[in-house]
């Protein structure tokens, strides 16, 4: 205990007077005075240069996006390819749980590894490809200069996807390292550390080669989001060294970070470039995307022990965690303010801009997912949502509502972009909104009505533990109704996307009689 | 911000902190806790029942972890006394879990002894009760024709099993069962147990 407490204090000794330099310096240097041109590195060299809605495509004339194209492309359709697999899995593990003698003839279908393949699938399947994706579509952009080395993100686009093929399969098997969100065999979590090499090493090297002085605040979360997230899926996935509660308290200091400081930072740093980009307006207040930024890499970090309330873990650290995360209003009110004050002094252009539909609607969900996470670490109010479906509905409303939702936003932008051309039946991307958001709001209410009941249940002695399970029968019905709206709006995503892939005939052919 | 390196030292450093304060600090903490007075390291066949529990997710529905009489009636539910650090030290992976589908099975051993409920409640939960969601486990066990000699036969009431023959457990169910007979905490509290104790009532001094 001596040696716990003198190391920390110490340590915390150390760090405060390493951030006192850092801060000093960074006044000095000016690193701190961002104005309004700072805002609109955001456009082109021009300054602001209109709207980019549906109706005003503003086509690269740099030959920036030429380069990034190829990687893009493949990230997204990878993306796309684990989304759908992801969602069936999920709805078939959401089916189980009211159906249980449904498909039950093997081990690989049973409820547990449906689960987590779904989790697999849709965390590294999905998710991180199209926020690679995005990476890639957009630093080259804020950074005015094409993307460097553009052959090695495309081998690392076949490795991650061999990684997470091998991982679903080996896990589908039963090899598994057994522990939530690091399911995946380490031996093949490596081959992802490995492939994100390729990813990282390009965007440094474009980042290093800027054309522009200053960096763009969806630059500062992806280039942090692409250190830490190597970082800590590396240290997490150490065979060997983590045992007992230690190894609870590195799986939850991951697996929170992975949704903090992965996942967040992702979303985040898109909807901050593309929403002011879709509008043709800088940000409300830039400088205040500063301290979104730094609070989140202060707090978020520390927020993981939250899932280990009341467990056999010592109590400062829980306590440590439960603080972080009610600090967390912090950054989220900033970035609150900045996205949504500028969405909504531009309503019109809902009108104008279906991509700003998904984005804006996801960046809210964003401060929705984040009020309630900080609400959710209290103790009192976790007593009754942990250990219930609660959680499960928080973490959709987090990873789905706000990171998935801003990512089909991109992907719809993106693509006319890259292609040239416009979709050719926007009622089709109309109806993909309306049945995620339809389908969410069920998925979201079910879970969080069916899982307060539950935890109410649980914590009355005079109620037997089979009432907390019978009760949430017709609200995990619910989710699956939610789930399957859910899955049908991103079969609807993929045939909008390989449908602008496919060269509109005629299209193809007046310019075959043009020449 | 207009510097690349600053900005990813201070991003890294912050984690780094993170590190510290969530990984380090308590693993050193932890670690400077005894084995507790009664608690044994599991079996080899135990460790293989271990590993069917983990690669079948069981964990996604049950945790093995008490709370404290302080903050939820599971001491009443039978389910053991709260859980401390200590109780874990054999555990690779960890199975604590965040899910309560199901009971906690921290000390499931002790509140179910039977190897035969087990058996019939992996084969068929629904056998026994009628309201579980708990998936079913077939092919842990086969039908025949007739039980031989070293077979160990599930119990099972009309209607739930085979038309005609028996069903008998394979090498992975009875491993699994003598896992789950072997989860048991309830020897004495370690004097100088670890938990959160964030509940405790301080107006009653405890």
């Amino acid at each position: 205990m001596p040696i716990t407490m003198g190391l920390l204090l110490a340590l915390s000794f150390v760090v405060s007077l390493l951030a006192l330099a850092f801060l000093i310096w960074a006044i000095a240097t000016r690193q701190f005075a961002l104005d309004r041109a700072h805002a609109a590195t955001v456009f082109g060299k021009g300054g602001a240069d209109g709207p980019d809605t549906d109706g005003t495509h503003l086509f690269d004339t740099t030959g920036i996006d030429k380069v990034s194209a190829r990687p893009v492309r493949l990230l997204i359709l990878g993306a796309i390819f684990w989304l759908v697999l992801g969602s069936v899995f999920g709805v078939i593990a959401s089916l189980k749980l009211h159906w249980p003698d449904w498909l039950n003839m093997a081990a690989p279908l049973t409820f547990g590894r449906m689960r987590a393949l779904h989790l697999n699938l849709v965390a590294y399947g999905w998710l991180s490809q199209i926020g690679i994706a995005c990476m890639f579509w957009i630093l080259p952009r804020i950074f005015r200069t094409p993307l460097r080395a553009p052959h090695l993100p495309v081998i690392g686009f076949w490795l991650w996807n061999i990684a997470v093929t091998l991982g679903a399969l080996a896990f589908a098997r039963g090899w598994t390292d057994g522990e939530e969100w690091l399911e995946f065999p380490w031996q093949l979590d490596m081959l992802l550390v490995l492939a994100g090499v390729f990813f990282v090493v390009p965007l440094v090297k474009t980042a290093r080669a800027r054309e522009v002085d200053h960096i763009y605040v969806t630059g500062w979360y992806y280039l942090a989001a692409m250190v830490w997230f190597p970082a800590l899926f590396f240290i997490a996935n150490l065979p060997g060294i983590h045992y007992g509660v230690e190894e609870a308290t590195v799986n939850w200091w991951f697996a929170h970070n992975v949704l903090g400081l992965w996942l967040t930072p992702l979303g985040v740093g898109a909807a901050y470039y593309f929403i002011p980009k879709i509008i043709g307006k800088p940000i409300y207040s830039y400088s205040l995307s500063l301290i979104g930024f730094w609070g989140l890499a202060l707090f978020y970090s520390q927020v993981g022990i939250h899932h280990l309330i009341g467990g056999p873990v010592p109590t400062w650290v829980v306590t440590l965690s439960v603080v972080h995360s009610v600090m967390m209003f912090i950054p989220v009110i900033a970035v609150a303010i900045n996205q949504h004050v500028t969405v909504a002094r531009n309503l019109w252009a809902f009108k104008e801009s279906l991509p700003l539909r998904f984005i804006s609607f996801g960046a809210v969900m964003y401060t929705l997912a984040s009020f309630q996470g900080s609400i959710e670490a209290l103790r009192s109010v976790n007593s009754i949502t942990h250990f219930t479906h609660y959680t499960v509905g928080h973490a959709h409303l987090g990873a789905y509502a706000f990171v998935s939702i801003v990512m089909f936003g991109a992907a719809y932008h993106i693509m006319p972009r890259m292609m040239g051309r416009e979709f050719a039946h926007p009622g089709l991307i109309r109806l993909h909104f309306w049945l995620v958001v339809l389908g969410f709001a069920i998925y979201f209410f079910a879970l969080t009505i069916g899982g307060t009941l539950q935890g109410l249940a649980m914590l009355d002695a005079t109620r037997s533990f089979a009432e907390s399970v019978i009760l949430t029968k017709p609200y995990l019905e619910a989710r699956s109704v939610g789930g399957t709206m859910m899955t049908l709006g991103h079969i609807l995503f993929a045939i909008n996307i390989l449908g602008i892939l496919r060269k509109p005939r005629a299209v193809a052919q007046s310019a075959v009689a043009a020449e | 911000m207009n510097r690349y390196l600053p900005l990813v030292l201070i991003a890294l450093g912050i984690l780094a902190f993170a590190t510290l304060m969530l990984v380090i600090a308590p693993g050193v903490q932890i670690a400077q806790h005894a084995v507790p007075k009664g608690l044994n390291p599991y079996s080899e066949q135990e460790s293989r029942g271990r590993e069917q529990y983990v690669s079948l997710g069981c964990v996604y529905c049950h945790s093995q972890q008490p709370r404290s009489p302080d903050q939820a009636p599971d001491v009443e539910r039978g389910w053991g006394r709260p859980s401390v650090a200590g109780d874990y030290v054999f555990d690779q992976p960890h199975q604590l879990g965040t899910m309560r589908t199901g009971p906690d099975l921290l000390n499931v051993g002790v509140r179910l002894p039977s190897e035969s409920w087990h058996l019939t409640h992996l084969y068929q939960p629904r056998a026994i009760f009628g309201w579980s969601i708990m998936p079913a486990y077939p092919y842990l066990f086969e039908e025949k024709a007739e039980a031989g000699p070293e077979d160990t036969v599930v119990v099972l009431p009309k209607g739930f099993g085979p038309e005609s023959g028996v069903v008998v457990a394979r090498q992975a169910a009875l491993d699994l069962t003598a896992y789950l007979l072997a989860l048991d905490r309830t020897y004495p509290v370690p004097e100088d147990a670890l938990r959160d104790d964030g509940y405790a009532d301080r107006e009653s001094g405890s």
